[in-house]
């Protein structure tokens, strides 16, 4: 049996943009990897670090955040709260040995369906280069 | 009353805590009044047989200080802990991992290599490395077993209450002796200490939440008055629990975070992000990066008293990049 590793990814979308974006992509029947697990919040700028290392701590292969482009946040401003955030969790993610290409911060608008099918196979073909992510922390020796 | 058998031990630690017991001064007649001392390495006596001999629970109270790297401290804090009613998880190694955690960031063998092999001052042209067992013609020697990662107390084995600091402050101590004194002892797994985040107490100025530049306490004039982390250092305050009374902070330095994370604070490295990207300003990618960059060792930084109790733990051994 053929079982090539399938990476997953969890994919935290913004509701006004990117998780119209995704929705679209689906509507227009744009065919993209079933890698992407998809949790929709009201805005990226909702997306506490926390919830990154917890998708690893919990075993994603890499995890996709998206919001609005910078300018059309619903909110003004929250992606750009999401934009000062990303260099620092890609450094601290790099020192705790996850690769960087393992977290992404991009922006998909509502109409950019085609996009976001695009981002996720770029995605899961570099994934599957780096293989699977085995999370060392989250399983405590002593249970 | 009768008195209380009481047992100080240590195991990955510094010798601080220890100290920091004999630092209450005058109280320490108190626990003397108070308690048979059964065992303290430091400070008295007691034979580790003596504590196999006891009968299960004998021990009243057991201040626990160091993290868990070899077999020998694991052991130790199994015995300890079928001997003591309660056992408490006394400072910061003991508590998340500590200083002795932060060998987290390096496997075994790397920590092996450095220290029996690369460092400048060693002269090893064998290559000589400890090793668990050896034979030799009198018969085989041992070594305790020195595990691939550091260990928090409670992550080997039930703890009771938590006193945290590096060392934990006298007013701290006291306040768990008079608990236990009066046996008003709080709920099991209470930590004593605050609840909520050091800045909740700091006694410093918050307003001005624009940062362009992050600097190192020692290439400042730090402002008396102002919050640490809006003068571009890096205060460890928004993601620490309070109950020190800002030892640090009072003093002009940041705070590393000795308390570990506060209580409604999951993983302290991801708090710290959080609260450095919302006082950054800018909204240009590239002046964003440059920011950040200023930043050294975040993760050392960050988890400087709690790596072992982060939520990833240690650094990935198989990870492609350093
Ligand atoms: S918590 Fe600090 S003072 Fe206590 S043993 Fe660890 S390093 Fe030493
Ligand atoms: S960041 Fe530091 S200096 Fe600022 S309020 Fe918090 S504890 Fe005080
Ligand atoms: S200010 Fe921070 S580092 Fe200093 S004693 Fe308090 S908790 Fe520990």
């Amino acid at each position: 049996m053929n079982t090539e590793f399938e990476p997953k990814i969890v994919g935290i979308l913004c509701n006004w943009c990117s998780y119209t974006g995704a929705d679209l992509a689906g509507i227009s029947r744009i065919k993209y990897s079933a890698n992407v697990r998809i949790v929709r919040v009201m805005c990226s700028g909702r997306v506490d670090p926390t919830f990154i290392l917890k998708a690893f701590q919990e075993g994603a292969d890499g995890v996709l955040v998206s919001g609005c482009h910078p300018g059309d946040c619903h909110y003004v401003d929250g992606n750009i709260k999401a934009m000062r955030r990303a260099p620092l969790i890609t450094e601290l993610l790099k020192q705790m040995g996850i690769e960087e290409e393992r977290y992404k911060l991009v922006w998909v608008s509502a109409s950019e369906g085609d996009k976001f099918a695009r981002i996720v196979e770029e995605m899961v073909a570099t994934l599957k280069k780096l293989g699977p992510f085995k999370p060392q922390g989250g399983v405590k020796k002593y249970a | 009353m009768p008195k209380l058998n009481l047992a100080v031990y240590w195991t990955a630690a510094c010798g601080g805590c220890d100290v920091s017991i004999l630092d209450i001064d005058e109280k320490i007649l108190q626990v003397g009044e108070l308690a048979n001392i059964v065992l303290w390495p430091l400070a008295a006596d007691g034979k580790y047989e003596d504590v196999e001999k006891m009968e299960d629970g004998a021990i009243d109270v057991c201040l626990f200080n160091g993290a868990i790297r070899l077999s020998e401290q694991e052991e130790m804090a199994r015995l300890l802990r079928r001997k003591s009613k309660i056992l408490i998880a006394y400072g910061s190694c003991a508590c998340f991992g500590g200083i002795p955690g932060l060998a987290n960031f390096f496997t075994k063998e790397e920590i092996v290599d450095r220290v029996y092999k690369d460092t400048p001052s060693t002269d090893n042209a064998e290559g000589m490395v400890p090793l668990a067992t050896v034979q030799v013609p009198e018969g085989e020697l041992s070594l305790p077993e020195f595990y691939n990662d550091v260990f928090t107390l409670p992550q080997v084995v039930e703890v009771d209450y938590y006193i945290p600091g590096c060392p934990p402050p006298v007013d701290l101590i006291v306040r768990a002796i008079d608990a236990i004194a009066t046996n008003k002892l709080p709920p099991k797994g209470t930590v004593i200490a605050g609840q909520k985040a050091l800045c909740h107490e700091c006694g410093r100025v918050k307003e001005d939440k624009k940062v362009k530049e992050f600097k190192r306490p020692h290439e400042v004039e730090v402002d008396p008055e102002k919050c640490l982390l809006e003068q571009g250092i890096i205060c460890c305050g928004p993601a620490t629990r309070g109950g020190c009374g800002g030892r640090c902070t009072g003093v002009n330095m940041p705070c590393r975070g000795c308390f570990g994370p506060a209580a409604e604070v999951l993983d302290e490295g991801a708090k710290m992000v959080g609260a450095i990207a919302s006082i950054i300003d800018s909204a240009d990618p590239e002046e964003i990066k440059k920011i950040n960059k200023m930043i050294v060792d975040p993760a050392g930084t960050f988890y400087r008293f709690g790596l072992p109790n982060s939520m990833l733990r240690r650094k990935r051994k198989e990870g492609k990049v350093s």
